[in-house]
């Protein structure tokens, strides 16, 4: 993370020293000089850039939150721009004695609030329904501030320019701004700092600006400037640090946690749910740990689900435990034979996202949509042991990987027993069951628990390039066949491809374990272990 | 913040814990959960006490061959090894509205169960046969392995994470603190392991353990015996057992069984909570068998073996011998004593219903008396006409029990919930979860926070005990666990307090291996005695060890044939 962190900030320090010899070389001129109005001119170009980035960035940050990108951005555009209409009407209210403190004034606050936009977004986050509140509230106080500003400069400028030159002159270098930002902020800023830094690197060009300013404007301002220096000073050492210390303040906001762009979180009553975007699909994580990567979760879903499906023989009521994104039940559904399938995902959150956000109904094909489904948001052993069911045909297991004890009793032995006195005479489960490679005594631990439940457990893996050489167990209570048969339109599974996928190689080869039971959870206590190995 | 707050907190908590809680008192929202004081069993109990006795109506007299007194542990196997045996012309009379004594427990209006009291057993080693036979009744036992020990239902035995502990704001796996400890914290331990290890394979040259569960079943050799001269804190002291975290892990041994300092504890029962639980050298503890509502499971099954003959809010008021009644019992020899005991004559057992206004009579032939036995001389005529000495040698713990409901699970740094969970820095012995055994891990729950009042002098402790109110005890749980959870307060929705003024027996040096504890088990006149405080340990084994025994005691004078349980 560190190293990251160097790179990031030698990046930063180049379009620091380009702009630094041009604003700075013209130092404003002793006492009694009018006031510098070319320098003034580069003002308002800086100005409106920062104006429109913030923007930009909070239009981003609703559509990576929100989703729906041509909403958010109307949305915000539209707020941010009625309340730069206010923010000029406004400015007709400040007493002309005071224009040119307020403005410095005026151009701390637009540093302060503006640079930290991205941050107070990111961390509102978590919280949807306050995150728009905070979003729209935060546009429009950005606006209005932004909106002050132009017209007082006019108002400021007016006393040494001619007035036709002057609206001329200030909107040209308005629209300079704002095509400097609409160019820089995408190809520059966005890749090369992130959003966080982003934000803070405007904010304080806005309190260089305002610093600047007690500079330039020094032979109108009344009274004294060191308290308006110190102040100025004073914000642009907080986002300087900041930006130092952006790393920490993006972590907090997870921004700096997952790679790509995040475009969909949520904090539900369960977990961390964050979605990202990436060249080639998206990926779901769940409090940190990725669940699939759209492009190639194939590979995992159509592993886990066939050999089971087939074994079953023509199954009509099906099991799906965990794997709330639908995706396991979009291939349960290729088989004809379905006429129910439960699916029993802890987290509502989850399964309404697997049903409402189109990057999941795109990818799981409306599989939850589909009559037959039967969704219930209830902890998988409480609801099997604590219900009537009639028996089903097929088990997919498939539950994230026992980080906690709350996971692990998933994969005890006291889960498959009650699992199996739920399930039709000989139906066949099939589970998740780790990476046999990273987690090797985890993933031989589930293989013997199963085994211990009074299963015939027929283990076996694949390669799914996201998570790596992942494993699955095959298991019924008697002795069976690996079934070759797949179904029509698969992208990986073939006849020839099933068989392969239940040898183990030297290096994922079976250890001898302990039994993951309710009462001694042998299984956490290896992952978490197996995991530091590889951390 | 009043004074008074400080004061309590300071009183209950000690003076590190008030002051943090003053210094926290300005954030927090003055409210507080819904709540009640849950029973009140010393209100009608110290009515009876002084109120003079009524005479039952002539109709209102009914015959049985066994009345039980009292629907504890201890009543409960007695009429469930009468039962077995084939007697079923028993009654039981209970105080209370709800059966088990310290071990019931409650329904939340959600669902699901949650215990007032004693919430676990230890996996019973095989020298423990009646309480085998229970747990294969009630399908807990799988069978049994190839050494004759039980094999537990995976789902019965407490589910891992068991136990954790909260030190200087973080969460550690384990009761004993292991983190942080020091070499020489750890060499002690480990010794102290070694000494409870060849404890647990010491077998004198009757090949009985030092010390088995029931401890009617250990040793009576000398040497054991002689542990019970000295207090456990003596026992550490002359050991070298300095370690303060080894220590804290005894005391908190002696506080959770006892309700006893370790300066207070006779080393004998000090030294039994943890070897009773050993089978070997070397190997762990006996796992713990618990359900989210405590030992309630154990008083639900047995509730309904005896089924209609238990009778709920029935207050005993007089045990007594109808005159010029020739005795019909056989004579037969106690165990203990080996004289022969007066089989007595009919006895006539009256209790109240309907508050106290309605008397009832029972005419029997035995009398099973399984409560407490501080209440024979104001239950029993003849001890209440000649209070026998030894009653008074028998000293009880206080306890207050709080059950939080809470809307969702505390906040906690480091190891994750457990099913119990222990304050270091705590006079408490922290909570246990009731939703942890229903393995549900996640939104609302009930927690069951246990407080032991320490204090001596037991007469003092408990006017500690009644002299605080709701607020006051709803009070200090919240600002004790408040400092492991600070969110705490927000979550919960109410408290319940119940104050047990007898809670448990408790083992002073010389009690169980004294001659009032002898004495106290001697049966009366036809009258048996069965509870724990007869063992000086109030666990679930020794209630039902003496219920069993004062079951058979009756069996024999009754002339049933049987075969021995124990």
């Amino acid at each position: 993370m560190s190293g990251q962190s160097n790179n990031r900030l030698s990046k930063t320090s180049k379009p620091d020293s380009r702009i630094e010899p041009a604003l700075g070389s013209p130092r404003p001129g002793t006492a009694g000089d009018g006031l510098r109005t070319p320098l003034l001119y580069l003002n308002v170009c800086i100005i409106a850039t920062c104006g429109l980035i913030y923007e930009l960035l909070a239009g981003t940050l609703a559509s990576y939150v929100l989703g729906d990108s041509v909403t958010q951005f109307s949305l915000i555009i539209g707020i941010y721009l009625s309340a730069m209409g206010v923010g000029a009407w406004l400015s007709g209210f400040l007493i002309a004695e005071k224009l040119a403190r307020r403005f410095v004034d005026i151009e701390l606050g637009v540093a302060l609030i503006g640079g930290l936009s991205a941050v107070l977004l990111f961390m509102s986050f978590a919280h949807l329904d306050w995150f728009r509140v905070a979003l729209f509230g935060l546009v429009a106080v950005i606006g209005i501030l932004v909106g002050l500003e132009l017209p007082l400069l006019m108002r400021i400028l007016k006393q040494n320019v001619d007035f036709k030159d002057l609206v001329a002159r200030a909107l040209t270098f308005d629209y300079l701004g704002a095509l400097v930002a609409s160019i820089v902020f995408p190809l520059l800023f966005v890749p090369k700092l992130g959003l966080v830094r982003t934000s803070l690197f405007f904010g304080a060009c806005n309190a260089g600006v305002a610093l600047w300013g007690t500079y330039l404007l020094r032979p109108i301002i009344r009274g004294s400037l060191t308290g308006l220096r110190v102040k100025a000073v004073f914000v642009l050492v907080l986002l300087t640090v900041a930006f130092i210390k952006a790393d920490r303040l993006t972590s907090l906001a997870e921004d700096g946690l997952f790679d790509d762009a995040i475009v969909y979180a949520k904090t539900s009553r369960h977990q961390r749910i964050v979605v990202t975007r990436q060249a080639r699909g998206f990926r779901l994580y769940l409090n940190g740990g990725l669940q699939f990567n759209s492009a190639d979760e194939y590979r995992y879903h159509e592993a886990l689900v066939h050999p089971a499906m087939v074994l079953a023989d023509q199954p009509r009521r099906i099991l799906v435990l965990g794997g709330g994104d639908g995706l396991a039940v979009r291939e349960v559904l290729r088989h004809d034979s379905v006429e129910s399938v439960t699916l029993v995902d802890l987290d509502e959150a989850i399964t309404d996202a697997a049903q409402q956000l189109p990057l999941f109904t795109q990818l799981n094909q409306n599989a939850l949509a589909d009559p037959r489904v039967t969704i219930i948001n209830q902890d998988a052993m409480v609801w099997l042991q604590e219900n009537e069911m009639l028996p089903f045909d097929v088990a997919i297991v498939d539950f994230p990987d026992p980080t906690s004890f709350s996971l692990g009793k998933l994969y005890t032995r006291r889960f498959y027993r009650v699992l199996a006195s739920r399930m039709a005479p000989n139906a066949p489960i099939a589970v998740q069951s780790t990476s046999p490679l990273y987690t090797r005594t985890s993933f031989w631990c589930i293989v013997r628990t199963i085994e211990e439940s009074g299963y015939v457990a027929r283990p076996y893996q694949t390669s799914v390039p996201s998570f790596g050489i992942w494993g699955f167990v095959l298991a019924r209570a008697t002795p069976f066949e690996v079934p070759t048969d797949v179904p029509e339109g698969l992208r990986f599974l073939t006849p020839s491809s099933v068989l392969p996928m239940f040898s183990f190689p030297a290096d994922i080869a079976r250890v001898p374990t302990e039994i993951n039971r309710l009462n001694d959870q042998h299984l956490v206590r290896y992952y978490e272990n197996e995991w530091r190995g590889w951390q | 913040m009043s004074v008074s707050r400080r004061e309590l907190l300071n009183a209950f908590l000690g003076l590190p814990a008030a002051l943090a809680a003053c210094r926290h008192a300005s954030n927090r929202s003055p409210a507080m959960p819904a709540g009640e004081i849950a029973f009140r069993r010393e209100v009608i109990g110290h009515r009876l006490r002084d109120q003079p006795p009524i005479e039952p109506l002539a109709g209102r007299w009914e015959n049985a061959t066994v009345v039980i007194v009292g629907a504890g542990i201890a009543g409960l196997a007695a009429a469930w090894r009468l039962f077995r045996a084939g007697l079923e012309d028993f009654v039981i009379l209970e105080l209370d509205a709800t059966p088990g004594g310290t071990s019931r427990s409650a329904s939340a209006s959600a669902g699901g169960g949650y215990p007032w009291g004693a919430h676990y057993i230890t996996v019973p080693m095989k020298e423990s046969r009646a309480v085998l036979a229970l747990l294969s009744e009630m399908s807990v036992l799988e069978g049994f392995d190839s050494d004759g020990e039980p094999i537990v239902a995976e789902q019965h035995l407490c589910r891992d994470p068991q136990e954790r502990v909260f030190y200087r704001g973080y969460w550690y796996e384990d009761l004993y603190l292991y983190a942080g400890a020091s070499a020489e914290d750890t060499r002690q331990r480990k010794a102290f392991d070694a000494e409870v290890g060849r404890l647990a394979e010491w077998r004198d040259s009757r090949g009985r353990r030092a010390f088995a569960m029931p401890s009617s079943r250990s040793s009576d050799d000398a040497e054991i015996l002689a542990l019970d001269r000295m207090t456990m804190a003596q026992w550490m002291d002359g050991k070298g057992f300095t370690s303060p975290r080894l220590r804290w892990y005894v005391e908190y041994g002696c506080r959770d069984d006892y309700g006893l300092r370790m300066t207070d504890t006779s080393a004998w029962a000090g030294l039994f909570y943890h070897v009773a639980r050993v089978t070997k050298a070397g190997s762990d503890y006996q796992p713990v068998i618990t359900w989210p509502e405590g030992n309630g499971r154990l008083v639900a099954h047995l509730s309904r073996v005896a089924g209609k003959r238990l009778r709920l809010g029935r207050a005993v008021v007089d045990i007594r011998h109808r005159k010029g009644d020739s005795p019909d019992n056989q004579p037969i020899a106690s165990g203990y004593s080996g004289r022969p005991i007066d089989p007595g004559g009919t006895i006539e057992v009256i209790a109240l219903t309907h508050g106290g206004r309605d008397a009832a009579g029972i005419r029997a032939k035995n009398v099973i008396f399984a409560a407490p036995h501080f209440l024979t001389p104001h239950l029993i005529r003849d001890y209440r006409s000649a209070r026998p000495a030894h009653v008074d040698e028998f000293d009880y713990g206080s306890w207050m029990v709080a059950n939080l409901t809470l809307r969702d699970r505390p906040l906690g740094r480091g190891f994750p919930l457990a099913w119990d969970n222990v304050l270091y820095d705590s006079p408490s012995l922290g909570y246990v979860v009731s939703t942890h055994q229903r393995g549900l891990d996640h939104g609302p729950t009930i927690i069951t926070y246990y407080y032991p009042l320490l204090a001596s002098d037991s007469r003092a402790a408990r006017s500690r005990l009644l002299q605080a109110g709701w607020a006051e005890w709803a009070e200090v749980a919240l600002s004790d666990l408040e400092r492991a959870h600070p969110d705490i307060r927000a979550l919960t929705e109410r408290i319940d307090i119940a104050r047990w003024g007898h809670a448990m027996i408790r083992p002073r040096p010389g009690f169980i291996t004294g001659q009032a504890r002898k004495a106290a088990l001697l049966p009366h006149r036809g009258i048996h005695f069965a509870h724990s405080d007869l063992s000086g340990i109030s666990l679930f084994e020794e209630a039902f060890d003496h219920g069993v025994r004062a079951a058979e005691e009756v069996l024999v004078a009754r002339s049933i044939a049987h075969e021995s349980m124990r």
